[in-house]
């Protein structure tokens, strides 16, 4: 940004030259991406505490013991596919069919929520079958860390319905557009999270 | 409505966001398959070796995970200017450091002191 010098009288007088107009919310998904970026670092101690004490199982329930593979796959089988949708519901909205895009966020919502309710379901039988996060240190880091997501997934799901509330009352107005690019950029980053979830706690697990 | 062709202009070089169908498919597709081949390696111990298998898992799910990236996230190295891409390359560098370094140093923490396996065996 150029600023110039004015002589007015004896003492200079310094000014912005042009101001040129920032659109409002231009610099959102940078800030987005940066608050993503941080949710990582989260995710990162998290994955390093179950990585250390993953293996502390104080004599009770091992891995082998408690999860159940096929499951986990249809639990990722949900989240790929609300992954998909929630594309199909980006590329709707570029086109600016409103009744599309909200379609594919009820959709993307479902596969959400299928998620939710078969890891709830997961957590709900270890519990009962006493692998409560009091057990062992490898449980409390278990339900930390797959809780933190599912958590997250939660207000993913909160937040498509306060969006589709959005887009329901004012169209795909610039800044619902702009809402729902973050909401996008969370959900596939919820998805990568998984990645890591599913191979390091589950598949791993299974090896160990 | 000059405001809004402005904010038009500024998020499609935003970067962050627009794909097409076909990005969308192939990288749908490409998770499908880096995701399948783990759990199927893993359910059926196709590969005897648990260490092997364990790499391998490993190393689909770091390429699952670019996939995403680039095909769900649309990262590139000029969205935002490259401030994104800069972000997510310090955010790597300190996960890595906080993953290794802490399975590093607590792995050689329980091996050394480890009660009993050491002092045992010096015991005369």
């Amino acid at each position: 940004m150029a600023s110039t010098a004015i002589t007015a009288g004896s003492e200079p007088v310094f000014h912005l030259e042009e101001e040129h107009a920032h659109a409002e919310g231009g610099s959102t998904m940078l800030g987005f991406w940066l608050y993503l970026m941080s949710d990582c670092l989260i995710f990162a101690m998290l994955f390093a505490a179950f990585g250390v004490l993953g293996g502390n199982y104080a004599a009770g329930p091992a891995p082998k013991d408690l999860f159940d593979l096929g499951l986990v796959a249809v639990n990722t089988t949900m989240l790929l596919l609300s992954s998909i949708t929630y594309g199909f519901a980006m590329l709707t909205m570029d086109k600016g069919r409103v009744a599309a895009t909200q379609g594919w966020l009820a959709v993307t919502m479902l596969f959400g929520l299928a998620f939710l309710s078969i890891e709830l379901y997961e957590f709900a039988h270890m519990i009962h079958e006493g692998a409560t996060p009091q057990r062992s240190a490898f449980l409390s880091s278990f339900f930390t860390l797959v809780g933190t997501h599912g958590l997250h997934v939660t207000f993913g799901i909160v937040w498509m319905v306060t969006l589709m509330v959005q887009v329901a009352r004012h169209g795909l107005i610039e800044a619902n557009r702009r809402r729902m690019m973050c909401l996008s950029m969370f959900w596939h980053f919820l998805d990568v999270v998984w990645i890591g979830v599913f191979t390091f706690v589950y598949l791993m697990g299974m090896l160990r | 409505m000059s405001a809004h062709d402005h904010a038009d202009h500024d998020h499609t070089h935003g970067g962050a966001a627009h794909g097409s169908l076909k990005g969308y498919l192939i990288g749908f597709f490409l998770s499908v398959v880096l995701t399948a081949i783990p759990f199927w390696m893993v359910m059926t111990g196709a590969i005897d070796n648990k260490q092997a298998t364990a790499i391998i898992v490993m190393a689909f799910a770091v390429v699952q995970i670019i996939v995403h990236m680039v095909f769900f996230l649309h990262m590139t190295p000029a969205s935002e200017g490259g401030w994104s891409m800069l972000a997510l390359i310090f955010t790597v560098i300190l996960v890595v450091i906080v993953l290794s370094g802490s399975l590093w140093v607590m792995y050689h923490l329980n091996a050394n002191m480890m009660p009993g396996l050491h002092e045992m065996r010096e015991m005369p």
